[in-house]
C-alpha cells in the first residue's frame, strides 16, 4: 500500500517550488524492505573475491606491524631514529594523526545528531566504526613509543596504580589527562556505536539463516523487539549518548593538545591549540570518511543510500574546518611575530624556511589550499575528484602534526643540541603497518555487521512518516 | 496459526505508518495496559499515541555522571594530596583546576555507562526468550511491517472484543503466539 500511494502529482503539489525542493536523502524512493535487503545483503551471502584480496593484503600489512613492534619491545626503542634531540617524532605524530581521524565519526554521529542533520544517517554506522579502528591504532603508539611496555599496565604509568616505590601517577600531568580523555573516548564511542547498533542486529537476526548467525546476531541484539516502549527509551538514551559524545570529543583532542601547549616548547606553548586541534581533526576525519566511503558506495551499489548529496554536504564540511584550520596556522605566524619572543618567532621561521621546509609547504598545499577547490560545485560533486582531494587531506593532516612535533623539537633554546630527525625502516613500516591493522578491522567490520544504519535510514524516509502521504496519511496534504 | 491452550499475546500486523498510529490511539483509548507496538524504526509521536510518560534513563545518566565526577576529584586527591605528596614543579598538590581534565573524562564516562545500563535496566534487556519472536510474521518488524501486540493477561482482554477492536482498526494477519 505504501507504494501505491506514492502518487507523484499529490506530492508535488503540497511541496515548495521544485527549485526548492531538497534532493530525498534516499533516492528513487526506495521502500522500507529494499533498504533492509540492501544494506544487510552486504553482510550476507558469499564472501566476494575483491573482499579476500583486499582482506589478505591488509592482513599481511598488519602482520608487519606487529613484526616491528615485537622488534621494537624486544630490542628497545632505538631502533626508531629518536634520539635526545628529537624524542618524540613519528610514534606520537602517527597517535596524534589517527586519534584526530577519529574525530569526524563522532562528529557525525553525535553533533550532527543534535543539529537534526538527517543526512548523517547514511554514513554514521561506518564513521563511528572507523572511529573506533582509528583509536585502536591511534592507542598502540603512546604505548609502545615508552620503551619498556610491559610496565604501562602494572605497575602503572597509563592506570592509576601505585609503581613500585608506592607512588602514584601524577594528575598534574597532561600526559595523564590524555590516557583518561583517550581511553573514555574509546570506551564511549564503542558503546554509542553498540546502541545505535542493537536495532540493525535484530533486523541481521530475524534475516539469518543459519543456526550459529541466528545465535550470535540475537544475542549481542538483546532480544531488540522494536517495542516502542524500547524506542522511547531507547531514543532517550541515543540521545543522552549524543550530548555526552559532543563534550568529550571536544574535550579529547583539546586534551590531546595539552601534550604539546602545557610544555615550554617554542612552537608548542601557543593557547589557540585546542581548537585549532579539534578543528583539524574533524578536517581530517572526513577526509578519511570520504576516503573509506567513496570506494565502498562504488563497491557496495549504494548510491542511493549514501548520495552525491552527502559527498558534497561532507566536503562543505571539510571546507569549513579546513579553513579553519588554515586560519590557525595564519594565526601561530602572527601570535609568533607579535609575541615578541624571539625563540617562538624563530620556531616559526624555521618551520617555513628551515630544513623542514618541505614538510610545511606540503602541509600548507594539502590542508589550506587543497580544500579551497570545494568552493566550486562541481569539485564537490565529482566523487573521483573528492577522493583525490580526500587522500590530500590525509596526506597534509599527517604532515601537520609531524611539523609541529618535529620541527618544534628539532631546534630550540640550545644551538649545541640541534639535530635532524631520519626515520629508520622500523619508523615506517610500524605507520605503514597501522593502515594494515585499520583496514583489516574495516573489512571485517563491511562483512559482518550492517555498514550503515538501517533502522534509522528508515526513519528519515518520507514513507516513515505517518503524517505524510507515502506514510500513509490520508486527507492530510 | 491455531490457538493453544496458553496464549501469550495476539498479534496484528499494519503496513504503513499511519495505520499503525490510528490504530494505536483506538487501543489506548480502549484502556489496555499490557500492549505494545513494534516497527522497524522509532515512528515520530508513537509515544504520545500510545500514551506513554517521558523517559526514565536520564536520571541514570545524571548519576552516572555525579559518580564519575566525585570520583575523580577525590581519587587525584586521595592519591596526590593525601596518601603520598609529591610536590612536582612548584606546583600545589591539589587544586580542582588540574583535576578538571580527568574527572570531566571520567564525568563522561559513566553518565554514558548509566545511560546504557539504564536503559537496558528499563527496557528490561536482555531478554533471551521472548515468545513474541517465534511468529515468522512478526519477524517483519525489523523490517518493513508494523505491529500491535496486546497480552492476553491484560486485564481488558477478551479473545473476541480484543480481536474485533484489532481488525476494526485495520490489522491484518491477526494471530497468537502461545507462550
Amino acid at each position: 500500500m505504501a507504494d501505491a500511494v506514492s502518487s507523484q502529482g499529490a506530492l508535488k503539489l503540497a511541496g515548495p517550488p521544485r527549485e526548492l525542493e531538497r534532493v530525498p536523502l534516499v533516492l528513487n524512493q526506495r521502500p522500507m524492505g529494499w533498504i533492509s535487503d540492501k544494506i544487510a545483503g552486504i553482510a550476507e551471502g558469499k564472501t566476494p573475491r575483491w573482499w579476500w584480496i583486499a582482506f589478505a593484503i591488509s592482513f599481511s600489512v598488519m602482520s608487519m606491524m606487529a613484526g616491528m613492534i615485537g622488534y621494537l619491545i624486544s630490542t628497545g626503542v632505538g631502533v626508531w631514529g629518536l634520539h635526545n634531540t628529537v624524542g618524540w617524532a613519528w610514534d606520537i605524530t602517527n597517535f596524534v594523526f589517527w586519534i584526530g581521524i577519529g574525530h569526524a565519526g563522532t562528529l557525525i554521529s553525535a553533533i550532527l545528531f543534535l543539529l537534526r542533520q538527517k543526512w548523517r544517517t547514511s554514513i554514521n554506522r561506518a564513521a563511528e566504526a572507523m572511529t573506533l579502528f582509528a583509536v585502536v591504532c591511534a592507542g598502540i603508539f603512546p604505548v609502545v613509543h615508552t620503551g619498556r611496555v610491559w610496565f604501562a599496565l602494572y605497575p602503572g604509568y597509563l592506570i592509576p596504580f601505585p609503581n613500585a616505590n608506592s607512588i602514584w601517577p601524577q594528575f598534574r600531568s597532561p600526559l595523564l589527562w590524555d590516557v583518561f580523555a583517550v581511553s573514555t573516548y574509546g570506551t564511549v564511542s564503542l558503546l554509542f556505536w553498540y546502541v545505535g547498533l542493537v536495532p540493525d542486529l535484530a533486523t541481521m537476526r530475524d534475516r539469518a539463516t543459519t543456526k550459529m548467525r541466528k545465535f550470535l546476531y540475537g544475542l549481542f541484539a538483546l532480544g531488540w523487539t522494536g517495542s516502542n516502549r524500547h524506542w522511547s527509551n531507547y531514543e532517550k538514551a541515543y540521545l543522552l549518548l549524543a550530548g555526552l559524545s559532543t563534550p568529550l570529543v571536544l574535550s579529547v583532542h583539546s586534551v590531546v593538545s595539552f601534550d604539546f601547549a602545557v610544555s615550554q616548547v617554542p612552537g608548542w606553548h601557543t593557547t589557540i591549540f585546542p581548537p585549532y586541534f579539534v578543528a583539524g581533526a574533524i578536517f581530517s576525519g572526513f577526509g578519511m570518511v570520504l576516503t573509506l566511503l567513496i570506494p565502498l558506495r562504488s563497491v557496495c551499489g549504494l548510491h542511493d543510500v549514501i548520495t552525491i548529496r552527502h559527498v558534497e554536504l561532507m566536503c562543505k564540511v571539510i571546507l569549513a574546518t579546513g579553513s579553519i584550520v588554515g586560519y590557525a596556522y595564519g594565526m601561530e605566524f602572527f601570535i609568533a611575530w607579535y609575541g615578541g619572543n624571539p625563540y617562538e618567532l624563530y620556531a616559526f621561521k624555521n618551520r617555513a624556511f628551515g630544513p623542514y621546509w618541505w614538510a610545511y609547504w606540503t602541509m600548507i598545499s594539502c590542508n589550506v589550499i587543497s580544500p579551497q577547490l570545494f568552493w566550486f560545485k562541481w569539485c564537490r560533486t565529482h566523487v573521483v575528484f573528492v577522493f583525490i582531494v580526500s587522500i590530500f587531506v590525509n596526506i597534509g593532516m599527517w604532515f601537520e602534526r609531524f611539523v609541529i612535533i618535529v620541527t618544534s623539537l628539532h631546534r630550540d633554546y640550545l644551538p649545541s643540541s640541534w639535530g635532524m630527525f631520519y626515520p629508520t625502516y622500523v619508523d615506517v613500516l610500524t605507520f605503514v603497518g597501522s593502515f594494515g591493522l585499520f583496514m583489516t578491522l574495516f573489512l571485517l567490520f563491511m562483512r559482518f555487521l550492517p555498514v550503515i544504519a538501517i533502522a534509522e535510514v528508515k526513519g528519515v524516509t518520507p514513507q516513515a512518516d505517518p503524517h505524510h502521504a507515502l506514510g500513509g496519511a490520508k486527507g492530510h496534504h | 496459526m491455531p490457538e493453544t491452550n496458553t496464549p501469550y499475546a495476539l498479534i496484528a500486523e499494519f503496513e504503513t505508518a499511519a495505520d499503525i498510529m490510528n490504530a494505536a490511539v483506538r487501543v489506548r483509548d480502549a484502556g489496555f495496559r499490557r500492549w505494545d507496538v513494534h516497527t522497524p524504526y522509532p515512528v515520530h509521536g508513537m509515544d504520545d499515541a500510545m500514551g506513554l510518560q517521558n523517559s526514565k534513563v536520564g536520571w541514570f545518566t545524571f548519576f552516572g555522571g555525579m559518580t564519575g565526577f566525585t570520583t575523580g576529584m577525590s581519587m587525584i586527591w586521595w592519591m596526590n594530596k593525601w596518601d603520598y605528596p609529591v610536590v612536582v614543579g612548584g606546583k600545589p598538590l591539589f587544586s580542582p583546576m588540574f583535576a578538571f581534565p580527568v574527572s570531566y573524562e571520567l564525568t563522561i564516562l559513566l553518565a554514558s555507562f548509566g545511560t546504557l545500563f539504564g536503559m537496558l535496566f528499563l527496557n528490561r534487556l536482555p531478554k533471551l526468550y521472548n515468545p513474541l519472536l517465534k511468529s515468522r510474521t512478526f519477524a517483519r518488524f525489523s523490517n518493513d511491517r508494523f505491529f500491535i501486540t496486546i497480552q492476553c493477561d491484560d486485564p481488558k482482554y477478551s479473545s473476541t472484543e480484543t480481536r474485533k477492536l484489532l481488525e476494526d482498526s485495520g490489522g491484518r494477519q491477526i494471530h497468537f503466539v502461545e507462550d
